[in-house]
């Protein structure tokens, strides 16, 4: 009984660090989704933008996301011109840091996922939508991007539970996170084994709504391929 | 004679070294029907792609309905695109949207009309080519001809003043090829004005009211569907057609 009390209790405490876990994956998906768009749209159409965007995937994919968050958080206040700067106040904050590296790791590697599925439009779908008389815009945003989109989507949900995932490390700088708060405990109770099987089981449960909803917007996109 | 609908003049066009198009004109005057026949790379596709400058010309001009295109002003060329319905070989239907989205797509977000107008429209063009029943269908649900059906539908929605028609029935299995030919003639009965580059013989001389024979980027021989068809003039014509013509007998 005193097992599942403990068990009760530690799931309570780490349900507690879910709205910033999920926090964390939101902002850093969103932003990064805009990114990786801007990145892939530069890459497509022009020649030193792609170099460029090359070596912007190169550096953010090569190098491990933990070193990126530490990079930000430790390295930023180094420089007195960033200390100086209107965006102090945002780079003072954990929050702001982690943020940041998620959403700058995120958006290479979703630039890349959505190339391939650029490079996936049928030329022909491209044709009629000029055929009809549509602008640049609106064929990129009736045509090419749901297209891109619906063929990147499978690739991208990986991305997305890799995000999700990717926001332990955010407890490395003094987030609470799901993960900080179980290493909390764990240093209170000395309990790892209970602790990580309750973390463990909410990030399922959070992956598990995520891929539900993937598949969702995958029915709602249309057919896969052409 | 009546008003011109499509004036292509001197059009010239090269990829490469290879010059696909050497000084081509040609006029549809609204209400005819204009075959375009041809051996595979005298020029016919794109021939046809210049007129809505789906390809550049090097060098000439396309008018449509009086007015001068000019390839810098991309305002302009969306714009008369818009007016023109493309039938493409290979259909190039919307894959991600139902057939009846891909109906109503362009008159919704490009002619801007209202949706529910766009919609019964869309319906009735829908019922028009046959395919009533398949508006809920995603177009790789479909065969070949009812793709080809739904894309003349999506190119009849925009309300064009001309059809451009690019080899309509070349990728389709033969058994589909007539229910894609008769929709295409009632659509030359109503009288719209329409441009077919094709290798039907038979049909094209059926429908049209008027044939060009284009030879290695010109206009070789030009005339009534009777001289085109069953009297040319011209060697090369002759022995086009009577090839054509015996495949055609021969299946």
């Amino acid at each position: 009984m005193r097992e599942l009390d403990f068990l009760g209790a530690t799931m309570l405490q780490l349900l507690g660090g879910v709205p910033l876990t999920v926090g964390l994956t939101a902002g850093s998906v969103a932003v990064g989704a805009v990114l990786a768009l801007l990145l892939a749209l530069l890459r497509a159409n022009s020649r030193p933008g792609a170099a460029l965007v090359s070596a912007y995937v190169f550096v953010f994919r090569g190098t491990p996301l933990l070193l990126q968050i530490f990079f930000i958080y430790y390295g930023a206040g180094q420089f007195a011109f960033v200390r100086a700067s209107v965006l102090w106040p945002f780079l003072r904050e954990p929050w702001c840091c982690a943020l940041l590296a998620l959403a700058l790791n995120d958006a290479a590697y979703a630039s890349e996922i959505l190339r391939g599925g650029f490079a996936a439009v049928p030329k022909g779908a491209v044709e009629a939508g000029r055929a009809v008389g549509m602008t640049r815009l609106l064929l990129l945003r009736r045509v090419v991007l749901p297209l891109a989109i619906r063929q990147a989507l499978p690739a991208y949900g990986n991305e997305l539970i890799a995000m999700v995932k990717s926001t332990s490390l955010a407890s490395l700088v003094t987030l609470m996170e799901v993960t900080g708060i179980a290493y909390a405990i764990i240093s209170e109770t000395y309990r790892a084994i209970e602790v990580f099987l309750c973390a463990g089981a909410i990030y399922l449960v959070l992956n598990f709504a995520l891929t539900r909803a993937v598949a969702v917007l995958e029915a709602k996109l249309g057919p896969a391929g052409t | 004679m009546s008003e011109a609908v499509i004036e292509v003049r001197a059009v010239r066009k090269r990829f490469g070294a290879h010059e696909v198009l050497r000084g081509v004109s040609l006029t549809a005057h609204q209400g005819e029907v204009v075959a375009i026949i041809g051996a595979s790379g005298s020029g016919k596709s794109t021939l046809l792609r210049c007129i809505p400058l789906l390809e550049a010309p090097d060098e000439g001009e396309i008018v449509i309905g009086g007015e001068r295109l000019d390839p810098a002003n991309r305002h302009q060329v969306e714009r008369v695109r818009a007016t023109l319905g493309f039938v493409f070989q290979s259909f190039n239907l919307w894959p991600h949207r139902t057939v009846l989205g891909n109906v109503i797509e362009a008159p919704v977000h490009v002619q801007r009309r209202p949706r529910g107008e766009c919609v019964a429209e869309a319906e009735a063009l829908l019922a028009k080519v046959g395919l009533a029943d398949k508006r809920d269908a995603w177009p790789n649900e479909l065969s070949g001809g009812q793709q080809q059906r739904a894309a003349i539908a999506r190119a009849l929605a925009m309300r064009p003043r001309a059809l451009l028609f690019d080899e309509p029935t070349s990728a389709l299995d033969p058994e589909l090829v007539g229910e894609v030919l008769r929709v295409i003639r009632a659509l030359a009965e109503e009288g719209r004005t329409m441009l077919i580059v094709t290798h039907e013989m038979s049909f094209a001389a059926d429908v049209s009211s008027r044939a060009i024979f284009l030879d290695d980027g010109v206009i070789a021989e030009e005339g009534p569907p009777g001289q085109i068809f069953r009297d040319p003039a011209t060697e090369r014509c002759r022995a086009f057609v009577r090839r054509h013509l015996e495949r055609h007998l021969g299946r």
